[in-house]
């Protein structure tokens, strides 16, 4: 969770009480590099077993300010009622009228491009032995995790920094586009919309999640907004409405899509495959007859739930159709 | 998808009486599917023999029969009301196998009853271990199996690749039941024997042992559209090897990192799928290598289980609930989260705090059995903590145990820490071996130093907690002595705030710290309000506090933010009964339920203080505020000055209110009904004497010694033989019948320490006297006598454990009527407002109050069952202030029937343990039998309570020289009722000279084949055996544990001896009908009307 791209920028407080009793692992780092402002918890766990290293020191090592003993449910009611905000952790003897002045000196989080920040610096391959093909990954912070289960299924996958041009992803001849996650605002990704869009007029097969979503949805139409406290956690409902079936979730998301009444607003040629339960937002969309799609949430999940790897199949699978008709 | 309307009426079985394994977890499981239907508009009808239990309160379903939870008895209901559909996944493995008999005899599919929640199939898959083990390679996953057997022969082939230790499960049973682990093969053709002979269809599975694996549990729910959620993740901190209502267990895991939790996630949702449970949930059981991550599936239970009731608690997600509903067709996302009142039940709850069970032992009331925690559950009940930390949770859990410590610590001795010294090697060598009190020598192995790797290494508990564990003794040991130099004349400073606050942030209890630093706990509690240092309660939401929860479900931390939202409104504190254990169990759940909702209904806001897991009390939405926290003066008081109620109900959750009712009134706090001083003048010894005597009221001679000598000399003043107990007890605690000096000196060598503080009681004991219970309620104008129970077996027998009936069949009207005016005197003398039960004994002619308990009793429910009156919430109502006059109570309630209230006896847990009864408490439960006569009545108990009394064959009779006489009778009429009769050489010739054909039997020492042979080729029936005298007893204790082994019914008293016989009869020549409490109730009024008579002259009790 320290390394996923999209906290980037973030204080997180984990409502969670007990935390680090079973140290980490380099396994379980889900990029190059832990992305977290500052880590707040009621109780931090000192050892680990054996062969993992304890997360107290692992925090020390990366240098990530960390709260240890706060209300840390008092913090969340807090943010509950009056939403995410910016916030500091500072020494006890630093004045208080200070501290908030620094704090009001960050700038917000709506309008703030974080993605191209925690993007790859440069493109990288990760290859597959007899790929059926190559996928382009369009990083805006994904977690290795996504890679991997594309890798899985037999394809190599081309990780590109936020800032590359269309045509050179064009040129890579690619099987289809991963859209990742990330942090920040939608609306902020300069030129990420206009390339998503580009890049299914090219008539490539594309799967987007989390930040990925919003950028589909903002390719045909679809406008985003900040949420009041965003969606955090592994327990989020949501419904399938293809099949009915309900899928507990992974999500990390402090921005939706605008919609009414279930039903996208401006994006005509999208429409709605995911709802959740809790609030009725907007979880899933594919586009009415191209080979796209994207979900909210996070199907890789690491950490979380393992009910939504299915859309890694279909993506592979909306490949696998593009591919065969291209060539038939 | 809305809910099924092709159903009508909905059957629902409950768990029968309580037993270990099998406890009030199945009232709160059936009693909100009971709710949970009834709202949806069903017809619900519910049978359960057990009359304790809220379920069967007759306004928590439309037709409700207190009948045994057997296949013929569910049969005879479902000939009656035909239900559309049996729910068959609310009442526990009993509910289970009945349901499963009722489906294989074709008895639903004549009647066309459809069941719902579980189908056969599923039930079958699951429980029947084969099978199960064969589903779970379908889906790749993994069981421990060796294999199975039907003999001892197949079992030990099987052991030869298992190797040893080797786990023995007979398939079907509850609790474990029957179950154990073998190290050598000599133990292991012993357990294979007993675990083959409890096993229904006779078959054991042999499991390679798992010992020392990490034990974890999940509990999942599925709607009939396959949507599958994990509802809680349970981990025991004791390894497997320890059966798991044994073991402490935490919510949600702690040890697993995500991915070894989500691995575990998929397998469970891949069980539940292919075994089956459509709508419903299930407990899925894992075992962890701690060194390999190998992960098995242990087992998998289609139903509700003790286990879900402590997920709903621990999570405030109501899985029984939400079973009954996805049972009639609703899908998880269309049934509205009850907390949030906001979201959907399909989501998986999410904790911002830690739950910790502790259980709770009784290995006090068995001496002689083996103290080892292992494969068959043990604990009585268990408490529930709520923390913000795991450190807070296990002290406060440890703190609710309310046995004699107040946390977490060792005790005073060695042996109470069952060590034979406190050094190191000692300390060691116990933590190999599982027991109750393995969690203080822990505290004492760290006390001394072992390193965590090395308790680890010994117990397989997970370092994890160990680390934790070690940081509470550190803190203590700092507290303790903070200079760092332990000296015992320097007076220890006063502690500071900070260091106060930080041990009450780790969890600390005041009465641990005043023990730590040697003052008392006021003190303590004074510094810490001094400095404020004040708990705040946060609440239970099942999602960490992402939306705002509508239901005050709250436990106390040391934090910053307070969630209590406190009312203007009347409110009331309830304070409930804490964990189960003999003595104290679901009845006083029912009376403090019961409080809750009257007291609702006269308007007041009912808040409930309570610590069991397992209770309807505990349900979120029984009262409209719910603390869950130990009943402790520390934590009732900080709730009580929390929230100011206008009064505190001390008299319906048993001797734990109660016992701190004084301290509680003595601080100011409002105690409703009966004053304190009453309560004292009742349960003090001498004061109660001389109240006694005042009203001209007979008592046994008695007195009060503080030492053997003294205890001497009363016991000769008084004549033998005396009954001895110390003060202040519950359950019959040590309590004993003693003949002579010698066994009375030895009784206060083994039994007790007496001193000033702790005296002993010893009272004359009226031998062969007759027992009565009497039940009244007053409101300070009025007595309302609720009934007189006479109990069956005779004085010596404690009244818990005593069979009983209402109305008295053997009681003259003289003194019944006598009973009735003491009880009036004393209930007026004492200012009762509220309950008050009165214990008599009939000796001699003349009648003699043994105790009274100013209070609610364990006959309370039974009682108030037999009369169609419910006494305890009329006595909520008094408490609140109302007149009985007000409430339209009956002078003489009608009695239409006549009721046997049966206890039922753990001993088959204990299978070392004398299965005799005596003056302490044993049982665990009970079970009514309802008919119009005695014998129907008695047979019914019977049954209910497991022992099914034959109707033909051979009964043994071995008895007491001074019980001849007496048998006679009872010989005679099992020998007309076409009984072979056979008896002890002496026993057998007396019968023979007064004409009754009897047959010889040999003693144990008379060579063989003897009585013990004949009970195990199971060539006895019933067997009657009247103990000898405490000594020479080696023969009956063997038979009696035989016949309890062979599940042969068998009496040691001779009234239960005669009432078999009647029972018997009723069997043999009656046709067998069942009727609802509902139905009772109708020819009620009907009497009622006939008799519009002056009250005076209705019906008698």
């Amino acid at each position: 969770m320290l390394t996923d791209p999209s906290f980037a920028g973030q204080i997180v407080v984990m409502t969670a009480p007990m935390i680090g009793n079973y140290g980490t692992r380099p396994e379980d780092e889900q990029s190059r590099r832990p992305w977290v402002e500052g880590f707040v918890v009621k109780n931090l766990s000192d050892g680990a077993p054996l062969g993992r290293e304890p997360l107290s020191a692992y925090l020390e090592r990366h240098r990530i300010p960390t709260l240890v003993g706060a209300d840390t449910r008092a913090i969340t009611r807090h943010i509950r009622e009056a939403g995410s905000m910016r916030a500091g952790i500072f020494p006890a003897a630093l004045d208080e009228a200070e501290a908030l002045s620094r704090v009001m000196a960050e700038p917000p989080m709506a309008g703030r491009d974080l993605a191209t920040v925690v993007s790859a610096p440069e493109p990288y391959r990760l290859e597959h032995p007899d790929a059926h093909g190559s996928v382009v990954c369009l990083d805006y912070g994904v977690k290795q995790r996504s890679l991997d289960l594309i890798r899985e299924a037999g394809y190599s996958v081309l990780v590109v920094p936020a800032n590359t041009p269309t045509p050179s992803l064009l040129e890579a001849r690619p099987s289809g586009v991963f859209v990742s996650n990330g942090p920040g605002d939608p609306e902020a990704v300069p030129g990420a919309a206009e390339k998503v869009r580009a890049l299914s007029d090219a008539g490539l097969p594309i799967f987007g999640i989390c930040l990925g979503l919003q950028l589909v949805a903002r390719a045909f139409g679809g406008r985003t907004y900040k949420l009041p406290y965003g969606h955090r956690g592994g327990n989020h409902p949501v419904k399938n409405l293809d099949t009915g079936a309900v899928e507990i979730t992974s999500q990390n998301h402090g921005f939706a899509v605008h919609s009414t009444a279930g039903v996208l607003d401006d994006a005509p040629d999208l429409r709605v495959t995911h709802l959740n339960l809790n609030d009725g937002t907007i979880e899933g969309i594919a586009h009415i007859s191209r080979p796209v799609f994207a979900v909210q949430y996070h199907p890789e999940s690491a950490p979380g739930p393992h009910d939504s790897r299915y859309l890694f199949d279909q993506f592979i699978s909306a490949m696998h159709t593009t591919a065969s008709t291209a060539t038939g | 998808m809305p809910h099924r309307n092709d159903l009508e009426s909905i059957l629902l079985i409950g768990s029968g009486p309580i037993v270990i394994g099998q406890a009030c977890e199945f009232d709160y499981s059936g009693t909100q599917a009971c709710r949970a239907l009834r709202e949806e508009g069903y017809r619900v009808v519910l049978i359960n023999s057990n009359p304790a239990t809220i379920m069967t309160d007759p306004d928590m379903a439309d037709a409700t029969y207190i009948e045994p939870v057997t296949a013929e008895w569910v049969e005879r209901v479902i000939e009656r009301e035909r239900p559309d559909a049996l729910l068959p996944t609310m009442g526990g493995q009993t509910a289970l196998n009945v349901s499963l008999e009722l489906h294989d005899a074709g008895v639903l599919k004549r009647y066309g009853v459809e069941l719902i929640g579980a189908d056969h199939q599923a039930i079958r898959k699951a429980e029947n271990r084969e099978e199960f083990a064969e589903a779970m390679g379908r889906i790749g996953l993994a069981v421990p199996h060796g294999g199975f057997a039907k003999s001892v022969d197949e079992a030990v082939e099987i052991a030869e690749d298992t190797g040893y230790p080797a786990i023995i499960r007979p398939s079907f049973t509850l609790g474990g039941g029957g179950g154990g682990i073998a190290y050598n093969r000599e133990e292991f053709e012993k357990a294979v024997r007993r675990g083959l002979e409890a096993s229904p269809i006779g078959e054991v599975l042999i499991d390679r042992s798992v010992i020392g694996w990490k034990e974890f549990e999940l509990e999942l729910m599925r709607d009939g559209c396959d949507n599958v959620v994990v509802v809680c993740s349970i981990e025991n901190f004791d390894a497997m090897g320890v059966h798991t209502g044994d073991s402490i267990t935490v919510a949600p895991a702690m040890t697993l990192s995500d991915a070894e939790y989500q691995e575990m996630r998929n397998a469970a949702i891949a069980v539940i799928r292919e075994i089956g449970v459509d709508a419903g949930g299930c407990n899925i059981q894992f075992a962890v290598d701690p060194e390999t991550a190998e992960m098995l599936v242990i087992e998998m239970n289609p139903r509700v289980s003790r286990s879900s009731a402590l997920a709903s608690k621990a999570t405030g997600f109501p899985i029984a609930r939400i079973g009954a509903k996805l049972a009639v067709g609703y899908r998880l996302d269309e049934i509205e989260n009850a907390i949030t009142r906001k979201t959907m039940s399909c989501f998986e709850p999410v904790l911002d705090y830690v739950v910790v069970k502790v259980p709770r032992f009784a290995f006090e009331k068995f001496p002689m059995s083996d103290p080892t925690l292992g494969v068959q559950m043990k604990a009585v009940g268990e408490v529930m903590a709520i923390g913000r930390t795991f450190q807070q949770a296990w002290l406060k859990g440890f703190r609710a145990l309310e046995n004699d410590r107040c946390g977490w610590h060792p005790a005073s001795s060695a042996e109470d820490d069952r060590l034979p010294d406190v050094e190191v090697p000692s300390i060691r060598a116990a933590l190999r071996t599982p027991t109750p009190e393995r969690s203080f020598q822990i505290y004492r192995a760290l006390e001394s130093g072992l390193k965590v790797e090395e308790i680890a290494a010994l117990t397989g508990i997970d370092p994890w907690f160990l680390n934790e564990l070690a940081e509470l003794v550190e803190a203590a040991a700092r507290f303790r002595d903070p200079s760092g130099i332990e000296s015992s004349t320097e007076p220890r400073p006063e502690p500071d705030a900070a260091a106060l606050l930080g041990m009450k942030e780790l969890g600390f209890g005041d009465a641990e710290l005043a023990r730590l630093r040697g003052v008392s706990e006021a003190a303590i509690r004074g510094i810490r309000h001094q400095h404020g240092i004040r708990p705040v309660y946060r609440r239970v939401d099942t999602c960490a506090g992402e939306f705002p929860a509508a239901t005050p479900y709250l436990y106390s931390t040391y934090e910053t933010e307070d969630e209590s939202a406190l009312s203007e409104r009347p409110k009331v504190v309830i304070l409930g009964s804490g964990p189960n254990r003999i003595g104290q169990g679901i009845e006083f759940d029912y009376c403090c339920v019961s409080a809750a909702l009257a007291l609702r209904d006269e308007g007041y806001e009912t808040i409930m203080v309570n610590s069991n897991p397992e209770t309807v009390s505990t349900d979120f939405d029984i009262s409209d505020k719910l603390y869950f926290e130990p009943l402790t003066l520390e934590d009732v008081l900080e709730i009580v000055e929390h929230e100011k109620p206008d009064g505190v109900v001390v008299q319906l959750g048993g001797q734990t209110p109660l016992g701190l009712a004084r301290a509680l009134d003595g601080l100011g706090v409002p105690i409703l009904g009966t004053s304190v001083d009453s309560i004292d003048e009742a349960e003090d010894r001498r004061r109660f004497d001389a109240l006694c005597q005042r009203l001209g009221i007979r008592t046994p001679d008695g007195g009060t010694a503080t030492s053997i000598e003294q205890a001497i000399v009363v016991a000769e003043e008084i004549g033998y033989p005396v009954l001895v107990r110390p003060s202040y007890v519950l359950g019959g605690r040590a309590m004993e019948i003693v003949y002579d000096d010698p066994s009375l000196r030895e009784y206060f060598e083994r039994a007790i320490r007496a001193s000033p503080e702790h005296p002993v009681l010893l009272d004359r004991f009226l031998e062969d006297a007759f027992e009565a219970d009497v039940d009244a309620i007053a409101d300070g104008e009025r007595v309302v006598i609720g009934g007189v129970m006479q109990h069956i077996e005779d004085a010596g027998i404690h009244s818990g454990d005593s069979a009983c009936v209402v109305p008295p069949y053997l009681l003259r009207d003289e003194d019944i009527e006598t009973m009735r005016r003491h009880t009036r005197e004393l209930a007026e003398a004492l200012d009762v407002r509220g309950l008050i039960n009165v214990q008599y004994a009939v000796f001699e002619d003349d009648v003699y109050v043994i105790e009274v308990n100013p209070r609610a009793s364990r006959t309370v429910p039974f009682i108030s069952k037999a009369i169609g009156v419910p006494l305890a919430r009329v006595a909520a109502r008094v408490l609140a202030g109302r007149r009985l006059d007000d409430l339209d109570l009956p002078e003489r309630p009608v009695l239409l029937d006549m009721a046997v209230k049966e206890a039922v006896l753990p001993f088959d847990k204990f299978p070392e343990a004398d299965p005799q009864l005596g003056p302490e408490m044993r049982s665990t439960g009970e079970v009514m039998g309802l008919a119009d006569s005695f014998g129907l009545a008695f047979a019914k108990a019977q049954l209910s309570a497991g022992s099914s009394l034959p109707v033909s064959g051979t009964l043994a009779i071995t008895v007491h020289d001074r019980d001849k006489p007496m048998v006679t009778p009872i010989a005679r009429r099992f020998h007309e009722l076409g009984f072979e009769v056979r008896a002890t050489e002496g026993t057998a010739g007396y019968l023979g000279a007064r004409g009754i054909p009897c047959g010889t039997a040999l003693k144990l020492h008379e060579g063989r084949p003897n009585l013990l042979d004949l009970l195990l080729s199971g060539e006895l029936q019933l067997l009657i055996n009247t103990p000898l005298g405490k000594h020479a007893q080696h023969d009956d204790y063997e038979i009696r544990r035989a016949a309890v082994a062979r599940g042969v019914p068998y009496t040691t008293t001779l009234s239960a001896a005669s009432a078999a016989a009647d029972a018997i009869t009723a069997l043999r020549s009656r046709t067998l009908s069942v009727c609802s409490l509902q139905d009772r109730e109708k020819r009620r009024e009907t009497v009622r009307a006939e008799l519009r008579l002056p009250a005076s002259e209705q019906v008698p009790t």
